[in-house]
């Protein structure tokens, strides 16, 4: 019988109102594919294969992909971090391997393959070797209750939500693995701060996306999606929405939080010691949760998959995540890292009350308006984000102070080049 | 709330992506404080002074550009003064001008590097850094002209310079200095009041007026600390007494002082140079010398103001063609030598950070 | 219907496996194309290229780093208590009072953020 209603399995009839029009395939990819599978192996008839062994079939294919958008996607992104990076340090970036660089994630790959894969004498050899392991396959795990179109995830879990911040709390798991196990003073370090930085960011991450549930009313990412259907998350929640987006960077090592492998502090932090495909897997999985945090960013905050127009949703998400990626390498490229007392007063005394304050505002607007929020609460939601994050950067005295440099002498000089004045003494302090 | 723990000994450098040439410091954590520094040196030791004493007065202007690579032209500059000073004669009138300006170019360029590794230290993935390099790239491309090298000029002479300036070369300086301002004003707009870099820098690895002076720090590191001490105002050498120019003078001498102070600095040089391409006359660019140098027994010791500080040569002779001793007084070693007093109490991150607003060069370090 | 809830979870499973798969099949395409040279001075653990200052690399670290992890625990099953909160709070039968109760629960924790801020956990020395 008809295996769901919503997963990548037989679709009960008439569930595609287009009957084979092109475009209908076009928009329905995946579930479509799923529906013929399950149709080919008989699924809809009586006395076929059980539903196990379906889901066993798409589940697999299903799986053949989202592990392709790892090992794929995670060669893409980091070519375009290095182009965009070498764009915004007046550099070319990559450009000698295949045409604009594009087989640059090759070479890589080759060259990462044939490097010699070195385990220190004095390392903890099995946790070293499990490290990379316990940190990629969650970070896979986490692309699956993703919906990369109306009813094409790998699986539709219904604690979505939970889903994703679990595995990728388990994924800091294999951080700390790695860098304790190799016995590494910077590695160490890098692991200690890992316990220290990347679980104080969980919780402004966990609290601030019970907003987004309070509005939706589940954890179901592809119902999340649906529930945005007249304006994205994003202007319900801009405070939920800029205190995640900072705790993600935090969780994915990304500038100005990347403590745990600062290059000019720790020379590589908790991977320090691996090289050659252990060094890839690590960095692999790195990249994943970048790609990943970027589709959870775009499903939960800027309507996931749908869009204005008629375009098939997986491109608008996709679309949605470049802009999210470029995003995050553009911040790559322009914030000094901070220091890791001032990232852990950031998270404890800015993100976390601001996180507690966006669950209350959140639960207040829909107690007063239960059944839909009114399109005026837009702007005062905006408002109120601004408030909060200045207000609080205020409280905590974060504004910035300047001092000017003196330059003793006489009162007045004036710089040789006609219609600019230098003061001589540029004020007090 | 105080808590202890074991003390852990970390060596940073010397093959560490932060450390400003092969510079080595093994440091006590305790946590992530540091509890106590030890700087080891000499990884990069060529024997430069003892090098010079096999070699004839104008070799040696090679073995200078190798020691603060990257400020090539003051080395120069400081030690033709010196050899000047032993043989008792003077550059033509042209050929001050043009180290002047050579030397004031090279400041310029050398702070762009200071501070783009500074940067670099603090965690900007090397966006300033390569902004910076842009500039110092024109004036790369400014020495190219004049001496035909990017790195190592050996442009200077006892007694002049060795080449004249070529004829393309007063228009490209002049497009220099005017378009550099620009840049230094992007420079303060993008950096100045960055709220990362403030919190990073403020108060950080103060360095109290006393214990400046108290350690004979010279350059940008004394005068963020409060020092209006400058070669060029208190011992003018070249022209620098026909020039107008401001010494900007930090208040605390913490990072954002060093940093501040830099910055100011090279729009006081790009005054000078500005000045001196206005009061530069024609003339001989060089002393008329043999090839071979022999100056008359005896010893000087002429120093200028390089981007990093003092930077003195004191020469003896024995009345033959090669020096008998050359010492160098390496600005970038001197200021090195409050390292510990600065760095304990802060924490590894800091330690990074103060250890690059020094903007030392391992090159002149070891010698 | 609890079987159909299960089987989402199959996919789940068979990606953990794949992606498993993934991973090892690159250790092992790794270990047959890699060359493998081992020499003593190769295997001691990177210390900038200096041989490490005598002693484990494991040794104590400060208790600060600890003093987050617990703060974390706190606050982190906190958060496993509003999940199922804020879910149900759209629900029909939830009456304002679930908000003030919630209310409740979170002053007290937030007090105890204020607390730890006070005692100068959060500080770093």
């Amino acid at each position: 019988m008809a295996v769901s209603a919503l997963a990548t399995g037989c679709q009960p009839p008439g569930f595609f109102d287009g009957q084979n029009l092109w475009h209908e395939w076009v928009v329905n990819f995946f579930p479509r594919i799923g529906d013929s599978i399950c149709r080919g192996m008989g699924g809809h008839a009586d006395g076929g294969p059980p539903n196990w062994l379906i889901y066993l079939v798409l589940g697999f294919l299903g799986s053949l992909i989202v592990v392709n958008i790892a090992a794929l996607g995670v060669p893409f992104v980091v070519l375009l971090e290095r182009k965009l990076l070498g764009r915004f340090q007046n550099r070319i970036g990559p450009n000698r391997v295949g045409p604009f660089g594009l087989l640059q994630p090759v070479a890589d790959a080759l060259k990462l393959m044939t490097k010699e894969d070195i385990t220190p004498a004095a390392a903890d050899k099995i946790v070293f070797a499990l490290a990379p392991l316990a940190f990629a396959i969650p970070i896979i795990l986490m692309f699956a209750p993703i919906p990369w179109a109306d009813h094409a995830s790998l699986a539709n879990l219904d604690i979505g939500i939970l889903w994703v911040i679990a595995v990728t709390t388990a994924a800091e798991a294999g951080i700390f693995m790695a860098g304790w196990s190799s016995n590494n003073k910077y590695s160490l370090f890098g692991a200690m701060r890992a316990v220290a930085l990347l679980v104080s960011y969980e919780i402004p991450l966990v609290l601030s996306l019970l907003g987004v549930v309070l509005l939706a009313g589940t954890l179901n990412l592809s119902e999340i999606v649906l529930d945005q259907r007249f304006a994205p998350n994003i202007l319900w929640q801009p405070l939920g929405f800029f205190v995640f987006i900072i705790a993600v960077s935090a969780e994915l090592n990304r500038a100005p939080f990347d403590q745990l492998e600062a290059e000019s502090e720790l020379v590589s932090g908790f991977h320090t010691e691996y090289s050659g495909m252990k060094w890839a897997m690590v960095q692999l999985g790195e990249y994943a949760a970048l790609i990943g945090f970027s589709a959870i960013i775009a499903t939960l905050f800027l309507s996931g998959w749908k869009g204005p127009l008629w375009i098939p949703g997986y491109i608008w998400l996709v679309t949605k995540m470049a802009f999210i990626l470029c995003a995050f390498i553009w911040v790559r490229a322009t914030i000094p890292r901070m220091r890791i007392d001032q990232i852990m007063a950031f998270g404890w005394k800015f993100l976390l009350p601001l996180s507690i304050i966006n669950i209350f505002a959140t639960a207040a607007e829909v107690i007063a308006f239960p059944d839909a929020l009114p399109y005026w609460l837009i702007p005062i939601n905006i408002a109120f984000a601004g408030a909060c994050v200045v207000g609080m950067a205020k409280l905590l005295g974060f504004q910035p102070k300047t001092r000017k440099i003196v330059i003793p002498g006489r009162p007045v000089i004036g710089d040789d080049t006609p219609g600019r004045i230098v003061p001589l003494m540029r004020g007090g302090n | 709330m105080t808590l202890k723990t074991e003390p852990i000994i970390v060596n940073i450098g010397p093959q560490h992506p932060s450390t400003h040439g092969v510079f080595r410091l093994r440091i006590l954590f305790d946590g992530e404080v540091i509890h106590d520094v030890e700087p080891v040196f000499g990884y990069l030791h060529r024997g430069s002074e003892k090098l010079a004493e096999e070699r004839t007065y104008t070799q040696i202007v090679t073995l200078t550009d190798r020691l603060d690579y990257l400020a090539a032209m003051s080395n120069n500059l400081s030690y033709c003064l010196s050899v000047e000073k032993l043989m008792g004669i003077e550059a033509p009138e042209r050929a001050k001008y043009i180290r002047t300006i050579m030397a004031e170019l090279m400041r310029i360029s050398s702070h762009l590097m200071g501070l783009g590794f500074f940067l670099q230290d603090l965690g900007a993935f090397a966006t300033p850094l390569m902004y910076m390099f842009r500039e110092r790239e024109k004036i790369m491309d400014l020495f190219e002209m004049a001496s035909g090298a990017r790195i190592t000029y050996t442009y200077m002479r006892p007694g002049g310079v060795n080449d004249d300036l070529p004829p393309e070369f007063m228009p490209a300086l002049r497009k220099f200095a005017d378009e550099m301002p620009g840049y230094i004003d992007e420079y303060e707009r993008l950096l100045r009041e960055n709220e990362i870099l403030i919190t990073r820098t403020k108060g950080v690895g103060v360095l109290p007026r006393d214990l400046a002076i108290n350690g004979s720090l010279s350059g940008p590191a004394l005068r963020a600390s409060g020092v209006p001490w400058d070669l060029r105002k208190a011992d003018p050498y070249e022209v620098y007494s026909r020039v107008q120019f401001d010494l900007p003078v930090g208040q605390i001498g913490d990072n954002y002082d060093r940093f501040l102070v830099r910055l100011e600095e090279m729009r006081q040089s790009l005054r000078i140079v500005r000045q001196c391409m206005q009061q530069m006359p024609a003339g001989p660019f060089r002393a008329d010398l043999p090839m071979l140098l022999r100056p008359p027994k005896g010893d000087a010791y002429a120093h200028v103001e390089g981007p990093k500080g003092e930077l003195g040569f004191y020469l003896v002779s024995d009345g033959s063609i090669s020096p008998y001793r050359c010492a160098i007084r390496a600005p970038s070693f001197i200021n090195l030598s409050l390292l510990k007093e600065m760095l304990v109490g802060w924490k590894i991150a800091d330690m990074i950070t103060i250890v690059g607003s020094l903007d030392f060069n391992m090159g002149e370090v070891d010698r | 219907m609890t079987g159909e809830y299960f089987t989402d979870y199959t996919a789940v499973l068979v990606a953990t496996i794949a992606g498993a798969v993934m991973v090892l099949s690159g250790f092992l395409a790794a270990m047959v194309v890699s060359p493998r040279a081992r020499s003593a001075m190769k295997d001691i653990p990177y210390e900038c290229g200096v041989v490490p200052f005598p002693g484990r690399g494991w040794t104590q670290t400060h208790i600060r780093y600890y003093l987050f992890a617990i703060l974390f625990l706190v606050f982190d099953v906190e958060a496993v208590f509003l999940f199922p909160w804020a879910v149900i709070f759209l629900g029909p039968e939830v009456a304002s009072a679930v908000f003030y109760e919630m209310l409740v629960f979170m002053g007290i924790l937030f007090f105890g953020l204020i607390y730890a801020w006070k005692k100068g956990v959060l500080e770093w020395r």
